[in-house]
This record gives structure tokens, C-alpha cells and sequence, in this order.
């Protein structure tokens, strides 16, 4: 085929042939017009080769004229906006469009992986089982890297998608899935009751086989009455048309899944437009008016380039103005042969011959095919010759006669398979027809009807009928009267089909599966070697598991898997559909949900000043918190950190801790409701003051630990950890609303309304008593350790003041409104400098915690109880609590459970690591000899050495022991030595001081 | 999924967050079986095929907690308590359950 040449026919189409588009197709330039697809475009030019095959790197053509296709599979775009396996059928052509073909080296003229067809043994069915069947080694080394390299489609860009792209809902009675003439006719009827209506179709054009067919509606030609369809649809306010668009999957309560292209049909999206939009559309009712796809009849080299769906010739005959050859032999087993050769004579495109599987041609066709001069043969095609396009096709007449005819595109028609995929989406099962050869939809969701072809129904005039049918239906179903509305009339035709799958005999391949190279001796082959299901089948052949979902091969691949085991093709069954319908690129899911914003950041209230000082975050679930604050001269966040927990323990610091999760408990069930969901006793908390408390969940492991602080006779506030506070506050309702409703108490979660920061270090009540306003007495007598008031600082602003530390020095927790956290933090680090002091982070919160011997979340990790933390002695025996009666099982009351202790490292040089596993100091590295292991590291600043905390077998017994720390993820093992968790004044003077 | 509400309406799934089944009561911790009752309790389902009540918390609505009456073969939703109602109800200290049916 030389370029160049051009296929376009002089008159015709849908296209506009006064815009013509360049574009080009592996590096040579083309002219197209607008209107065109790539596919039609590279046919105008008389390219037919366009792809390589999966497997066997066959040469392939155009085969169809929608999302069906299955081989002309392109990358679009480079660099960046590289888009492997897009369809040439359904990409919509645009100025400058650059394509490549894919699966191809050097060239896809030449392919040296076309010995691939050479080496078919090793690719046939199930070849993936088999091979791994050799040693592994072989795998590995040889087979997978040599199976990748040619097995495969397109390449994926290397860089990220410098596009936008965005999720949006929308509600609405009726949903119409297709554009065809059932789905303009049901929108209609639906519309003109006043339902909010809304209309999605694949192409951006409304109409779908309309387009492609040379009919007459209502005296309009079917592209006019279309276009006169659209504008109607177009002026009514509750009708959204979406073209573009395609639906591709059915979800629970009438909810559905659809992308839309919205610049997909342009170089570069505009400015603040979306390349693609995805749709959850809920609708009250839903029509599918999905319309049918063509299928292939099974021969020999039916794969080749020039073999096209009759429907498609038709396609781009009427709809895009273009030959696909020139000489043409029409191959089917229905009466759309008809159509075939009257559109291609109209077009003046030779017809070499209608070959007709059926032993008698109906009337009307024998009758047309008499008058336009076409040779009628009863028979079939057993292959068709010439490797990069068809050159002539051989065939078997009925009566057994063998015959050769030259032709350079051979339309094919093995009859039409409804859509139904979105009936099966959730469920549902086919029904098949044996009236068309074809599934059709079976029990369907609520809230879904089926018209027109994806029902079944093929001619024109049930399409129109039962489209405006369905769309008054749903309309009424909503609650909308639908005023009666005269069915469009069209001409008859015929539909007649008479099921034909499979031509034996060929020696060539006969392909089933297009696009993942199944054969039909693979379907053979699977049949004899066990696969008789076709769950089976599918698995052992990867029949139909393409990005096409085998919509033009699944149902030949049934039949002739029926053939082969004597069943009806009822009996062998359907796989089943699941969504998406087409592909759907990952970042139309995603939306603007990429990168940094995949979810939401919350900042605290010291954030912008952590970003002024250059100060380093950590992501904390969904927190931005402060790490640790750099100053200039220091070498490394080891530096840093040491700075900021000498500073506390001989000064003063600050450090945000408004992450905490809070809570409010209110009511004069406050106490009850706490009673049972911390598991130490509370009812002796007095106002004013602060407890520490455990949570449990049922099971007995801790969930949790925070204060409780009493303000008022009925008020109480807690706190969580900031990783808990979500699942605290869920738990809470829980116990209130559910397991003891009867409980007057009300819970807010006020996490977010105050800004909340821990003052620590020996002078942290001096920096107080310059914030906290002079009427209220801090002093040590009348604010001791664990206290709590509402009280105001800084002229005014209402406050809370808790005596609570993490850190094991004097401590305190203050908090303000939110909306004054920034201000008092700013203030707080000021008079901190005139101190001497510092704000610190999270990280140097954790050294001295680490220090301290208090756990967190390393040790609050759902497999401990409050005993393997050494918080045993805490539980209360005088009341019930979440998880006490579970937690009395044998097995967590076991004294031989790792329980928490500290380490130190022999070698005081050595570093520790959390994650290194504990193992009797003489003892072998096994999973047996496993004793624990340690939770939580540091560098303790106080102690000038590194520090553990970890859970050990009968931990506190073994004080003084030597034990190997085994770590064989990072290669360390080393000696510690088992101490008191508590590394930092275990008499807790400094916190009462 | 969508879900309806007696407090918001009718919301979008991702609203919601499950828990587990509904149909489990806390059993009384000062019984003499209480141990083996509350290990059924925590860990025994029944996870029937066909309609099952599960408690669902409306996360990003109203903080209630509910009772979904979902068919576990269909995804259908057959009714939506307010699980504090239907508790109350249980122990007799209620009968004007509110309810939003699907």
C-alpha cells in the first residue's frame, strides 16, 4: 500500500472537509479533516498497517470502527502525555496529533519479533503455567525478561501527567447510557415530561449507528434527523448531554461510573480545563441504550489488514467519507450483507462477491446483489492471503467447489452482541437468543430498563419504539407524566441471521481473541487439555481478559467451545463482565487528589512560624507537625535534637501539641460513660483536676492512653493520641449511643478548636506566670502536678491550664481558641528566648518520652495489654470496663509475655534500632529462641549514649541481664543490657518540683 | 452505595464507616459465663447471606451511629435506624424508633 494515495471519497460523511488537520502516524506527516478519526484518517491515506500483534507480533489492521477494536492500538502524544493502547478507532482526530505504532522493532513494517509466530509453540494456551513449570532460574533469567520484552503493548510516559483532572457528581432521574436512536428517542420522551435527564455517549457525535447507516426517519436523512434530535435535547434546561463520555460501569443504588474526554480531542487541554472528567452520576432510573457490537467470523488469517466488521466498512464509508479498499469481498451470515454491498456500489467500491454462510440467500438479497452486478456465493471464506494486507481470499462454496478471488478488504459479519454489559455489572445474567445468536440482558438491576439494540431488537423502527418507550417509562416511574409521543417511522429491513462461528480447516491461525492472540486451536487446546469451563478457558487462554474485554471474541470463543464439548452454548455459560466497560486512566480516579493533595493536610497552629524558621515537618496521619527546628552551625537533626531536649531539661520548651485528639463529655452521665471506657478508676477525679487513663478495646489490648481533666461537676475533657483521635472519638459514640444509650451525656470532638502546647523544662513556670493572666495562683501549693483550670492569659484570652508532662520534667499544657494559636505561640517562643529556652518538635518529644519510659504508639500497637506495658497495676477491680473481661484470658494474663523494659547498649558506642529482636545472649538466632523485641530507639541527650524501650520476655525479672539485640533486615546484632524503663529520675521529682 | 440517613438523608457511601455486625449484643460482664459470652461476642459472626443489620457510622455527617439493614447478596438497603433507637427500643426504653427505608 503506497502512502499517499487517498482513499477519501469524493463526496459524503460526517466530516468537514473544509478544516483539514494534519497530523502524523510514526513520523510521516497526514492529512485528515475534522470529523475524522485517526482510524479513518490513516485509512483516507491509505495506511491499513498500523499495529502488531500481543504475542505473536502478526501485522494488523483496522478492524472495527469503535471502542470495540481490539488492534489498532497506538500510543498518542509523547513525552509526558505519552498514552499507550489508545484506540485510533475512537481517538478523535486534531491538528498535530502525533501518533506511534507500538509493539514493534525496528519498524513495524519489519518486525523481528515476528518470529514469534515461528516460535507459537511456546506462546499457545496456558503457556504462562507451563513455562513455570521449568526451574525457577530459567523463569527469572531467561524466559520472563525474554516474554516481557516481547509480549506487551504500548509504553507508559516516563514523567509525570502534566494534566489536570477532576471527579464531579451529578443527580438525576433518568440516566441514558448510548446515544443511538433508542437512546435520543428515550432522552426525548423523557425530557419533554420535565425528568432531569442525562444523556452520555462514547463519541462526539450523537447518533451512533445513525451516523453510519444511509437511512431515513421521519423524511429526514438519519444524520439530519440526529443533528434535529440533539438541538431539541440540546434547549431543554434538565437535559445534560454529555458527549465523550463514556459510562463503564453500574455501582450499588443507581449509581454509575462515567469519563468524559473533555480534551482529549485537542493537543493541550486550555487553561484550567481537564483533560478528562469523571462522572458518579446517581440516577433515580436508568435506560441502557448501549446499542451492539459487531462480531468477527473465525477464519484463517482473519486477522490480517484489510479484514473489517461489515459495519465498520459501512462506518467509514457514510460516516467519515473513506474507501477501506477497493475491491471488496462481503462475508456474512445475516442479512446485514445486504446493506454491506449497497452502501459500498453506492460508493462506487468494487464487490467482487458476497459470500453468504447460509445455504440459501434470502430473496431480497439474491434480488440486490442481481442488480448492482454482485457475484451471490453460498459458501465460506477459509483465509484470506497477503501478510500486510489482504490480497485475495480463498473460499468454499456450499456445494464444495473451491475458489480464489482477488480483493484488498474483505467485510466480515458474523452478526451483532447487544451491550450488555452494564446489566451484568452487577450480577445479572445473560439470557441467550437464539432468534439473534446473541446474549441479551437478563434480570436487570433496579431501576434499569434496556432499549433498542442492546435489548436485542436491531431494526431501526423497535429501536425508535422501544427508545421513546423506555424514556417515557422512567420518566413516569419518577414522577414525571410523560405526554404521548408519535414514534419516528422509518423504512423495513431485514434482520434475518442464521448462526455461523467458525470455519474448520484452515492451516493458518485462525484468531478468536484479537487482541490477546488466542486461536481457535488455543480454544482447542484448552478444551482438550481440561479447560472446559469458561471461567476456565478465559484463564487458561487470557481469552477476552485484553483491554477490549473480548467484546469481539467472547462469544465466538462460547461457540466454539460449545462445538467442541457437545453443549449448547446456553449450557457452557458467560464469563462475566465486571466494569470498567473501556479502560479508564488512573488519574481520572485519582482527580485532583495527586501528590502532596492525594488528601488533605491539617496544620497546626504553629505552622506558619515552623515554615518562617525554616523548621522541619512530619507528616502525622493527616498532621503537618513541627520534627525539629534547625539552627544555623548545627551538623545534623541529631544536633538539632540533642539542642532541643538539653534545653527543655535545663530551661524551658515549647512544643505544639494541639494534634492531641480532644474531646468534650458533657452530661450528668459524664462519669459513668468515662467509668467504663477507661480501664482505671476515675470517679475519684475531683474538679480541677487531670488523671492519666488507659483505654481497652473489648478484646483486652490497649487502644489508646490520654487524660481525662475534670472542669465541671458534669464536664469532663480528654485528650487522645493524635494517631487515635479519629477512632477514640468513633469508639466513644459507640459506647454512648449504642451499647449504653440509656447514659445522659453528650461528646464533641474539639481537636480543631483549640490550639494546645506543652511548656516544659524547670523554668516553665516562670515563662507561665509572664502568659497566664497574675489573678490566677500557678505557684506549686495552689497548681500542683496533675492539675487543671479555665482560666485567661494575655489580657483576657480565654484559657486551659493542665499540669501534665510527657517529658518527666515541671510541665504544663496550655491551651486558647484556635483562632489565637498563632499569636500565643509567637509569644511563648519569645519569652522561651529570654529564658534561654527553645521551641522543640516531635522528635525531641519522643527522646525524652523514650527517656522517660512512657510509651506511645511503637508500644500502644494492638497486640499489647496494659501489663506488657507495665500499666498492669492501673486496671481497677471495683467496676466493669471495655475489654476486662476479655483481658483476663489465660493467654494475655500469662507471665511469660514480653513486658516492657529498657535497654542500654553494652558497647555504649553502639547504635540501637527499633524492629532488632531479643535472643538469650547465648542462645541461636532461630524464630524459636525469638524473646521480643524492641519498640522505640533514641539518642538520649541526658544519658550521652543511645537507649531502647522494648518488650521482653519476663522483662522486669531479668534487670541486668545481657541479651542480643538480632536485627537481620539491617545486619546488626548487638549486646544490651535489660534496665528499669524509666532512664530519667524514676522518683518523678523534677515533675512535682 | 448510597445510604440514607434518618438525620441527613440520603449520602454517598463514602461518607460512611462500617464497623461490623449489628445483631451482637454486649453480654452482661457480672454473668457467670461471661467469659465465654464475650468471647462470642468479640469474635463469633454469623455473616449471613441475604439481609444482615450492621452498624455504620456517619463519619463526615451527623457522628450517629446506625443500623444498616443490608442484603449481603444484593447490596441492597432495606431499612436505616438510628442505632441509639434501636438499642433503646431493645431494652424496652423506646418505641418511636425513626427510620429512613431505601
Amino acid at each position: 500500500m503506497s502512502r499517499g494515495t487517498s482513499y477519501r471519497l469524493a463526496n459524503g460523511g460526517a466530516i468537514d472537509r473544509s478544516r483539514p488537520l494534519s497530523f502524523s502516524f510514526d513520523g510521516h506527516d497526514y492529512t485528515g479533516f475534522a470529523g475524522d478519526t485517526l482510524a479513518s484518517a490513516l485509512l483516507a491515506n491509505g495506511v491499513r498497517l498500523v499495529a502488531r500483534s500481543f504475542k505473536y507480533h502478526r501485522p494488523r489492521g483496522i478492524l472495527s470502527a469503535g471502542s470495540e477494536e481490539p488492534n489498532a492500538l497506538v500510543e498518542l502524544r509523547a513525552g509526558a502525555r505519552r498514552e499507550p493502547n489508545t484506540r485510533a478507532t475512537t481517538a478523535e482526530l486534531y491538528d498535530g496529533l502525533d501518533a506511534l505504532s507500538q509493539n514493534r522493532w525496528p519498524s513495524l513494517a519489519f518486525d523481528i519479533l515476528a518470529v514469534n509466530s515461528l516460535a507459537s509453540p511456546i506462546f499457545v494456551a496456558g503457556f504462562y503455567y507451563k513455562t513455570f513449570m521449568w526451574p525457577a532460574a530459567f523463569w527469572e533469567k531467561l524466559y520472563e525478561p525474554m516474554i516481557r520484552r516481547a509480549a506487551g503493548l504500548g509504553r507508559a510516559a516516563d514523567a509525570p501527567d502534566p494534566d489536570t483532572y477532576e471527579k464531579v457528581t451529578a443527580f438525576c432521574d433518568v440516566l441514558v447510557v448510548g446515544g443511538g436512536p433508542a437512546g435520543l428517542t428515550a432522552a426525548r420522551a423523557a425530557a419533554r415530561s420535565g425528568a432531569r435527564v442525562v444523556l452520555a455517549d462514547e463519541s462526539f457525535a450523537l447518533g451512533g449507528r445513525l451516523l453510519a447507516e444511509r437511512r431515513t426517519i421521519d423524511q429526514m436523512s438519519g444524520v439530519e434527523w440526529c443533528s434535529s434530535m440533539t438541538n431539541e435535547l440540546a434547549a431543554y434546561d434538565n437535559v445534560r448531554l454529555l458527549p465523550r463520555t463514556t459510562v463503564f460501569g453500574a455501582y450499588d443504588s443507581g449509581t454509575y461510573g462515567a469519563v468524559e474526554r473533555v480534551s482529549d480531542h485537542v493537543a493541550v487541554p486550555p487553561d484550567g480545563t481537564p483533560r478528562q472528567r469523571l462522572w458518579r452520576i446517581v440516577a433515580k432510573r436508568t435506560i441502557v441504550t448501549a446499542g451492539a457490537t459487531e462480531r468477527p467470523i473465525v477464519f484463517g488469517n482473519n486477522d490480517r489488514p484489510g479484514v473489517m466488521l461489515a459495519g465498520a466498512v459501512r462506518t467509514y464509508i457514510n460516516r467519515f467519507g473513506v474507501a477501506p479498499g477497493r475491491r471488496t469481498v462481503v462475508f456474512a451470515n445475516n442479512d446485514d450483507g445486504c446493506a454491506t454491498i449497497a452502501d459500498l456500489a453506492a460508493a462506487g467500491i468494487d464487490v467482487a462477491a458476497l459470500v453468504d454462510t447460509r445455504s440459501a440467500t434470502p430473496r431480497h438479497i439474491a434480488d440486490l446483489a442481481a442488480r448492482l452486478g454482485v457475484r451471490a456465493i453460498n459458501g465460506v471464506i477459509t483465509d484470506v492471503e497477503g501478510r500486510h494486507g489482504v490480497k485475495r481470499a480463498r473460499i468454499r462454496t456450499t456445494d464444495g467447489a473451491s475458489l480464489v478471488v482477488d480483493c484488498d478488504l474483505v467485510a466480515v459479519s458474523g452478526g451483532w452482541n447487544p451491550n450488555i454489559q452494564m446489566t451484568t455489572h452487577l450480577n445479572g445474567k445473560p439470557r441467550w437468543n437464539d432468534a439473534i445468536s446473541a446474549f441479551t440482558p437478563g434480570d436487570l438491576p433496579k431501576g434499569m430498563s434496556v432499549a433498542g439494540a442492546a435489548a436485542g431488537e436491531f431494526s431501526l423502527t423497535a429501536c425508535l419504539a422501544q427508545g421513546t418507550r423506555a424514556g417515557a417509562a422512567a420518566a413516569a416511574a419518577t414522577g414525571f407524566d410523560a405526554e404521548p409521543i408519535d414514534v419516528p417511522t422509518t423504512g423495513d429491513e431485514h434482520v434475518a441471521i442464521s448462526a455461523f462461528w467458525h470455519v474448520e480447516g484452515s492451516r493458518h491461525k485462525a484468531l478468536v481473541d484479537f487482541q490477546n492472540d488466542v486461536t481457535a486451536a488455543d480454544v482447542a487446546l484448552a478444551e482438550r487439555e481440561g479447560f472446559r469451563s469458561v471461567e476456565h478457558l478465559k484463564r487458561y487462554t487470557t481469552l477476552g481478559m485484553a483491554t477490549d474485554q473480548g467484546r469481539t471474541a467472547n462469544v465466538n470463543a462460547l461457540a466454539i467451545l460449545a462445538k467442541l464439548t457437545g453443549k449448547s452454548i446456553p449450557e457452557t455459560g458467560m464469563t462475566t463482565a465486571r466494569p470498567p466497560f473501556t479502560p479508564v486512566a488512573l488519574g481520572a480516579f485519582a482527580g485532583h487528589h495527586r501528590g502532596h493533595d492525594f488528601k488533605p493536610s491539617r496544620l497546626p497552629p504553629s505552622y506558619d512560624w515552623t515554615r518562617e524558621q525554616g523548621g522541619i515537618l512530619v507528616e502525622t496521619g493527616l498532621w503537618m507537625r513541627p520534627a525539629y527546628f534547625p539552627r544555623a552551625g548545627e551538623r545534623d537533626w541529631l544536633d538539632t535534637v540533642k539542642r532541643e531536649v538539653e534545653t527543655v531539661r535545663r530551661k524551658v520548651g515549647i512544643c505544639d501539641v494541639s494534634t492531641l485528639g480532644k474531646i468534650d463529655v458533657q452530661g450528668p452521665d459524664s462519669i459513668a460513660l468515662i467509668e467504663r471506657l477507661y480501664m482505671n478508676g476515675m470517679t475519684t477525679l475531683k474538679v480541677g483536676r487531670a488523671r492519666y487513663g488507659v483505654m481497652l478495646r473489648e478484646d483486652g489490648m490497649v487502644m489508646d492512653d490520654g487524660t481525662v481533666a475534670r472542669l465541671g461537676e458534669h464536664h469532663y475533657f480528654i485528650t487522645t493520641t493524635t494517631a487515635n483521635a479519629a477512632k477514640v472519638y468513633q469508639h466513644m459514640q459507640l459506647a454512648r449511643q449504642w451499647l449504653w444509650p440509656e447514659l445522659d451525656v453528650e461528646l464533641a470532638s474539639a481537636t480543631e478548636q483549640w490550639a494546645q502546647y506543652a511548656v516544659a523544662g524547670p523554668r516553665s513556670r516562670d515563662l507561665l506566670s509572664s502568659i497566664v493572666d497574675p489573678v490566677f495562683d500557678i505557684r506549686d501549693a495552689t497548681f500542683p502536678y496533675l492539675a487543671a483550670a479555665e482560666l485567661t492569659c494575655c489580657g483576657g484570652v480565654k484559657a486551659r491550664l493542665y499540669r501534665l508532662s510527657f517529658s518527666g520534667e515541671l510541665a504544663y499544657e496550655i491551651a486558647v481558641p484556635a483562632r489565637y494559636g498563632d499569636a500565643l505561640w509567637r509569644r511563648l517562643v519569645d519569652d522561651a528566648h529570654a529564658l534561654g529556652g527553645c521551641a522543640y518538635g516531635s522528635e525531641a518529644l519522643g527522646v525524652m518520652r523514650i527517656e522517660k519510659g512512657h510509651v506511645s504508639g511503637p508500644e500502644l500497637n494492638g497486640t499489647t495489654t496494659p501489663s506488657d506495658i507495665g500499666l498492669g497495676s492501673m486496671a481497677s477491680k471495683k467496676k466493669d470496663y471495655i475489654g476486662r473481661v476479655l483481658g483476663g484470658r489465660l493467654g494475655l494474663t500469662d507471665a511469660e509475655r514480653p513486658t516492657l523494659v529498657g535497654f542500654k547498649p553494652l558497647d555504649r558506642a553502639k547504635r540501637l534500632r527499633a524492629g532488632a529482636h531479643f535472643i538469650a545472649r547465648n542462645a541461636e538466632a532461630t524464630a524459636a529462641n525469638d524473646e521480643g523485641y524492641m519498640t522505640s530507639a533514641a539518642f538520649s541527650p541526658s544519658l550521652g549514649h543511645w537507649i531502647g524501650l522494648g518488650l521482653l520476655r519476663r522483662g522486669p525479672q531479668r534487670l541486668g541481664e545481657v541479651v542480643r539485640a538480632f536485627d537481620p533486615l539491617r545486619n546488626e546484632d548487638n549486646l544490651v543490657e535489660v534496665v528499669s524503663p524509666v532512664f530519667i529520675d524514676p522518683e518523678g521529682a523534677r515533675l512535682r518540683a | 452505595m448510597r445510604l440514607a440517613c434518618p438525620c441527613c438523608g440520603e449520602r454517598s457511601l463514602d461518607e460512611f464507616t462500617f464497623l461490623g455486625d449489628a445483631s451482637v449484643t454486649r453480654p452482661d460482664p457480672s454473668a457467670d459465663d461471661a467469659a465465654g459470652a464475650f468471647h462470642a461476642y468479640a469474635y463469633l459472626r454469623r455473616n449471613a447471606a441475604g439481609p444482615s443489620d450492621e452498624l455504620w457510622f456517619h463519619n463526615t455527617g451527623c457522628h450517629a451511629w446506625l443500623v444498616v439493614t443490608r442484603d449481603t447478596r444484593t447490596h441492597e438497603i432495606l431499612g436505616v435506624r438510628l442505632a441509639q433507637d434501636v438499642a433503646l427500643a431493645r431494652t424496652g426504653n423506646r418505641k418511636d424508633v425513626r427510620e429512613t427505608s431505601a
